[in-house]
């Protein structure tokens, strides 16, 4: 966030320059570069099979709407019931790594080393322990994303300092005082970093599980325009879920707004 | 700002602490007995010898200093008497009662501020009164008075983020008061400050200490500093900490920044310096 500093001089006041300065840089950035995607797919008669045209692929989401819907609400419920399940497990387990030597030593190593398996590799076998249904595409949005969790608040509820520990101490406080008050407090933000990073891999999460095995959903949308050639479908169902996920991470950055007023801006990627 | 009152009547009678109650009194709040303590960590890679057969007797309301070389176990000492620590032998009292698991009837201040970053400037000194569950009006109203005695009330709903180093440090002396303790304990609080902000806080601390009746244990390296605020200043040798010296410090108060440059003031520099030149802290040929 570089800006220049406000000289105080009244800048000319121009009425398209008012305009332009309305819009966010980076939506101009966008509206150039779909501007330029539509004039060179025109000029140079690039078939549609090969890469369509903006305006070709929202006239798809329109006629497509009523099959893009319920699917990427099947997605969307994977992602969002996931995502939950990996907040409700690696929360309490980063607590628990914390306050127990047994857990710090026994169970986090082997949670760190679990990392450099591929998680992707598993999914098929995850298709023929739980079948085609939704359990096994929960269970890999659930082992993406609950390790930036599990990692981030580990490393938030350490970052307590021997002297707050002390001076809570020399107040009286108890264990439990200690936690709500002041370790919970202060990695929150390490906390919601994590849960950041979690919402972006939840989405590859479930795209990845239903490319491996599904009858529904935007993953499985997207393989079966693939097989037909159908690009500008492929594109709309692309659209939708790049779509949800930032929407995910919006809501996401709007709570950690809400739950960490005394933090200016958060952390990760900056704001979408 | 901060001006101190132009009337110093209304300071004195209280400016010698300790005149009200019997200066021998062990069981006296805020009185501490230390004597023949050690002690000695031990880690994997061996022992290290912190302090050997220190003996120190602090009298209510007395603002005692101890001055020593880094490493030298002084804020080991600080810890011992908070209880936070255990020592390895010899006994240690404050008010009358052992020292055998972390004391709580006392204030800590730290160098570094350690305000909750989530908190208000008012609402980190009144952390002091949730802990402790003091009456919540009345912890309130005391909470206010502070800030306002160290020219924060305008600063009371601003964050820490917000506040300067100096603002930070006096929020943080404030939450050591708020419960009125016997005992205040300090280690280097002024020690991360730049030098105008470090005179300011001296003075501001003294003024404090001038309208209650504690006991101060005052941790720092900086040898102007501990004569400037104290009634005694303890001087230690480095490592394994013992105490060298203890000078009585003769000067009126309240003190004033001008005595810095008081002969008598100048004279127990002097001294002091003299010590740590002996005991090998300064070298000044090669």
């Amino acid at each position: 966030m570089a800006s220049v500093p406000d000289t105080g001089f009244a800048a000319a006041e121009n009425p398209f320059k008012r305009a332009f300065n309305a819009v966010p840089p980076a939506i101009w950035t966008l509206i150039v570069l779909i501007a330029t995607w539509e004039l060179l797919v025109e000029l140079r008669n690039i078939p549609e099979f090969i890469l369509p045209a903006p305006s070709v692929i929202v006239m798809e989401i329109i006629t497509y709407w009523h099959r893009l819907w319920p699917n990427a609400l099947v997605t969307l419920s994977e992602i969002l019931f996931g995502f939950l399940c990996a907040v409700c497990i690696g929360v309490p387990l980063a607590v628990a790594i914390v306050y127990s030597r047994f857990m710090e030593r026994g169970v986090y190593p082997l949670i760190v080393m679990s990392q450099t398996i591929p998680k992707v590799a598993i999914a098929p076998l995850l298709l023929t322990w739980f079948g085609y249904g939704m359990t096994p595409k929960i269970v890999i949005v659930i082992l993406l994303s609950f390790f930036p969790i599990v990692i981030n608040s580990v490393m938030g509820l350490k970052a307590t300092t021997p002297e707050m520990l002390y001076l809570a101490r020399s107040m009286g406080a108890n264990g439990w005082e200690v936690f709500w008050k002041f370790r919970l407090p202060k990695a929150l933000p390490s906390i919601f970093a994590g849960l950041k990073l979690a919402t972006v891999l939840s989405v590859i999460g479930a795209i990845v599980a239903e490319f491996i095995g599904a009858d529904k959903g935007l993953g499985y949308l997207i393989l079966i325009a693939g097989a037909n050639f159908d690009i500008a479908r492929q594109f709309a169902s692309i659209i939708m879920i790049s779509v949800m996920g930032m929407l995910f991470f919006a809501a996401l950055s709007r709570l950690e707004r809400v739950a960490i007023p005394w933090r200016e801006g958060g952390g990760l990627a900056g704001e979408s | 700002m901060n001006a101190m009152p132009a009337n110093d009547s209304l300071t004195t009678g209280l400016e010698a602490p300790g005149v009200l109650t019997p200066p021998h009194d062990p069981d006296a709040p805020g009185h501490v007995s230390i004597k023949g303590v050690n002690k000695i960590f031990r880690s994997r890679k061996g022992e290290v010898e912190a302090l050997r057969a220190v003996d120190l007797d602090i009298k209510r309301g007395e603002f005692v200093s101890v001055l020593g070389p880094s490493g030298c176990g002084k804020s080991t000492l600080l810890m011992l008497l908070s209880g936070l620590l255990g020592r390895t032998s010899g006994d240690i009292n404050v008010g009358g009662k052992e020292i055998l698991k972390p004391n709580s009837d006392l204030g800590i201040v730290f160098q570094q501020d350690v305000l909750l970053e989530w908190r208000t400037a008012l609402d980190n000194v009144l952390i002091q009164a949730e802990l402790r569950k003091m009456d919540k009006k009345e912890a309130l109203e005391k909470a206010r008075a502070l800030l306002r005695m160290v020219s924060l009330a305008d600063f009371e709903d601003a964050l820490p983020r917000e506040l300067s180093g100096g603002m930070r440090q006096r929020v943080s002396i404030c939450r050591a008061l708020l419960h009125e303790p016997p005992l205040m304990l300090m280690d280097e609080p002024f020690g991360a400050l730049d030098a105008m902000t470090r005179d300011q806080l001296q003075i501001d601390l003294l003024r404090l200490c001038s309208e209650r009746d504690m006991t101060v244990f005052f941790i720092t390296h900086s040898i102007s500093e501990a004569i400037f605020l104290s009634d005694r200043v303890v001087v230690m040798t480095p490592r394994p900490g013992r105490i060298e010296q203890v000078f009585d410090i003769d000067l009126p108060r309240p003190r004033r920044l001008a005595m810095r440059e008081d002969p008598k003031f100048l004279g127990y520099v002097h001294e002091i310096t003299d010590i740590f030149k002996n005991l090998g802290v300064f070298r000044e040929e090669y």
